[in-house]
């Protein structure tokens, strides 16, 4: 088992190592970077000259834009994450990992709160779709389930924001907090949930599909199984068998499907923050990407692409520790 | 598969006293059977009709429509403005004023007989772009999900069949790929696509569509290698290997055909998603580029961030695209669901 582990990590270091060069090099052929930008005034009025400028990204290690050069530059980058810096961001002036430390949670706790509400949703319409299959509820479930999936993120939220904010004005319309009250302690908190409500309908109602979907096929794969068969033939009343012993056994590929929500759990909703213009490190990495904050966008991605491969990695041990049919190894 | 029923159908010839019972019974071949079965699940149905409408809507819908796609069709409407102002007269009180005036714009045409959905910011008709919007969406992910399909079926059968260190070295490669974040890595390339001096501003969704692929592949390689592993181990691949065959023609006779069910309910799932992909870009502006329609660039009209006047007053400007969206993406995964369930023998229904 411990064999296993370190012989994936190592699989999954070398993985990254890939997805880093290639991320790496895409990052550095952004047009007009950061320096760039904010430079071109002040030379263009002659208050500071070219040199200076290619002094200036020389010493934030993006200087050489030709093939070997970046390559040179990745080598200090890595070498650099290796100690444990990732540079710091252009536009906020602070180490890399504490940007994306402090605007992850805000992300984190949208994404946790509406994961709750899916997983109370959409497995137990799941399982009453399985338990009605190609009766009228699962038709119904199954269609809305789908619908849910084929939304786009900023159509939702349009249509979200159109109804509910701006005819009923039910809901603020965007942002986190409410801008014209000063607000602590619990008045606070309350604002803050008021501003939460649509993107939380937004995200709840985009994932609820694929959720439900993948419990309606498991607990209807399960349903045609032996034991089921057995649990029946010893009388077991009908509540009995879909709850004890069906339902538990749908259990196990929704877990390991867990693995695989770990990245959109702490990367943030890119789409769907900036149309509520929540700052969670979905938004502020699309505006770091507008800004061609290098070091910003490769922290982020490389975060992302970290958090895919451990999602990977832990869906698979969760499968082995869930369902003990399964060897982990080799 | 079709071998199967041709034997049955020579039949020795010490079985023609019972000729009379082979005929009552009715061969079915297997691929009418997938399609018999595609057809008694109702979604399915609805998914294809949904799909044909948006093709005829498409394609053939802008013969019919009397204007183009970046045609300006100025339709002269009275807006009121209100001014508000005040002013210190000369009793030192203060006096409100309201202007009212009346003046002529040509933009965002209501609704009416010559417009259908009316016209939107820039004086096109909004009926005709989506059409042309839906000819870009429709092609940009059926172009995408056939080069997706054949780099991943190459691979993933090169790596499924040869094994070994083969194997190893081209699911490394589809792990990397596998790992990258999509829409961030997307964004990016799609900015540096914008730079490129020499790539006119029409072209850039081709380069975005060779982009998609190349991010895209890695999926449908990982499917195509697990069921060519498991398929290799199965009877019939050995009885293939004994009759000495090359391994181009276990490839492409033997293995391939029993990959297409599960490659073609992917690929079917697979143009829903590249619609998607493709719309969103498109929103952000950095997809199909402005004159050209796009579904997602007419939703990017009721931005919030742009302000909420089409958000709020002009509903005929996004909320039709938003449903097109939603329609296609349904319809391929109707449909995708459909082909999924008919394909699979399990399925007794």
């Amino acid at each position: 088992m411990l064999k296993y582990i370190i012989k994936r990590i190592l699989l999954g270091l070398l993985i990254l190592f890939g997805t880093s060069v290639i991320i790496y090099f895409l990052v550095r052929n952004m047009p007009a970077d950061y320096i760039d930008r904010n430079t071109a005034a002040r030379v263009s009025q002659g208050l500071i000259t070219q040199e200076q400028v290619e002094q200036m990204k020389h010493l934030y290690g993006i200087g050489d834009n030709s093939f070997w050069g970046i390559l040179s530059n990745y080598f200090t980058w890595l070498g650099n994450l290796l100690k444990g810096d990732l540079g710091i961001s252009f536009v906020y002036g602070k180490p890399v990992a504490e940007v994306i430390g402090r605007y992850m949670w805000i992300s984190f706790g949208i994404s946790f709160t509406a994961l709750i509400f899916e997983i109370i949703i959409s497995i137990p319409l799941g399982i009453y779709a399985a338990t009605n299959q190609y009766g009228v509820a699962d038709y119904t479930v199954t269609v809305l389930a789908m619908m849910g999936i084929s939304l786009p993120s900023f159509f939702l939220g349009a249509l979200l924001i159109r109804v509910f904010s701006l005819e009923l004005g039910w809901f603020p319309m965007t942002g986190l907090r409410d801008a014209t009250k000063i607000l602590t302690g619990f008045p606070a908190f309350l604002d803050l949930l008021h501003h939460l409500v649509l993107p939380m309908v937004t995200l709840v109602v985009l994932s609820i599909g694929s959720l439900m979907r993948y419990t309606r096929t498991n607990m209807l794969e399960v349903l045609n199984s032996d034991y089921i068969r057995t649990a029946r033939a010893k009388g077991l009343s009908e509540k009995t068998v879909i709850y004890k012993h069906a339902f538990r056994n749908t259990l196990i590929p929704l877990v390991t499907m867990l693995g695989g929500i770990i990245p959109s759990l702490f990367g943030g909703a890119m789409i769907t923050e900036s149309v509520f213009a929540l700052e969670g490190i979905g938004y502020t990495a699309y505006n770091a990407v507008l800004q061609a904050d290098v070091p910003f966008v490769m922290g982020y991605n490389m975060f992302l692409a970290v958090l895919t491969v451990l999602g990977i990695l832990i869906s698979d041990l969760l499968y082995a520790v869930v369902d003990p049919r399964v060897k982990v190894g080799g | 598969m079709d071998n199967i029923n041709n034997t049955n159908n020579n039949l020795p010839d010490q079985f023609d006293d019972e000729q009379s019972l082979y005929d009552s019974v009715k061969i079915v071949s297997p691929g009418r059977l997938v399609l018999r079965r595609f057809f008694r699940s109702r979604l399915s149905i609805v998914g294809l009709a949904m799909l044909i409408f948006l093709f005829l809507f498409s394609f053939i819908g802008p013969l019919f429509s009397p204007y183009g796609e970046i045609e300006l069709c100025p339709v002269a409407r009275e807006v009121r403005m209100i001014t508000q102002g005040q002013f210190t007269g000369a009793d030192g009180k203060i006096y409100k004023y309201y202007d009212v005036s009346t003046s002529i714009v040509h933009d965002k045409a209501p609704p009416s007989s010559e417009h259908p959905l009316g016209t939107d910011v820039d004086k096109m008709d909004v009926l005709t772009r989506l059409m042309y919007g839906g000819r870009i969406s429709l092609r940009i992910s059926f172009t995408v999900i056939f080069l997706e399909t054949l780099i991943g079926v190459l691979l993933g059968g090169i790596a499924g069949f040869f094994g070994k260190w083969v194997d190893t070295l081209i699911m490394r490669i589809v792990d990397v790929f596998y790992c990258l974040p999509g829409m961030p890595i997307l964004l990016i390339s799609s900015q540096i696509i914008k730079s490129i001096s020499f790539i006119a501003a029409e072209d850039r969704i081709y380069w975005l569509m060779g982009i998609l692929t190349l991010f895209g592949w890695a999926g449908t390689a990982r499917l195509v290698r697990g069921q060519i592993l498991s398929l290799r181990e199965q009877e019939f691949m050995t009885a293939a290997e004994a009759t000495g065959i090359k391994s181009s023609a276990k490839i492409f006779k033997h293995l391939l055909p029993n990959v297409m069910p599960q490659l073609i309910v992917s690929m079917t799932l697979g143009l829903g998603s590249i619609i998607l992909y493709e719309s969103t870009l498109s929103y952000l502006g950095l997809g199909v580029q402005y004159p050209l329609a796009a579904w997602g660039t007419m939703i990017s009209s009721a931005d919030p961030a742009k302000g909420t006047e089409v958000l709020n007053y002009y509903p005929n400007l996004w909320v039709a695209p938003g449903i097109l969206i939603v329609a296609a993406v349904l319809g391929f995964n109707f449909v995708g669901d459909g082909l999924r369930d008919a394909f699979d023998p399990k399925m007794k229904r």
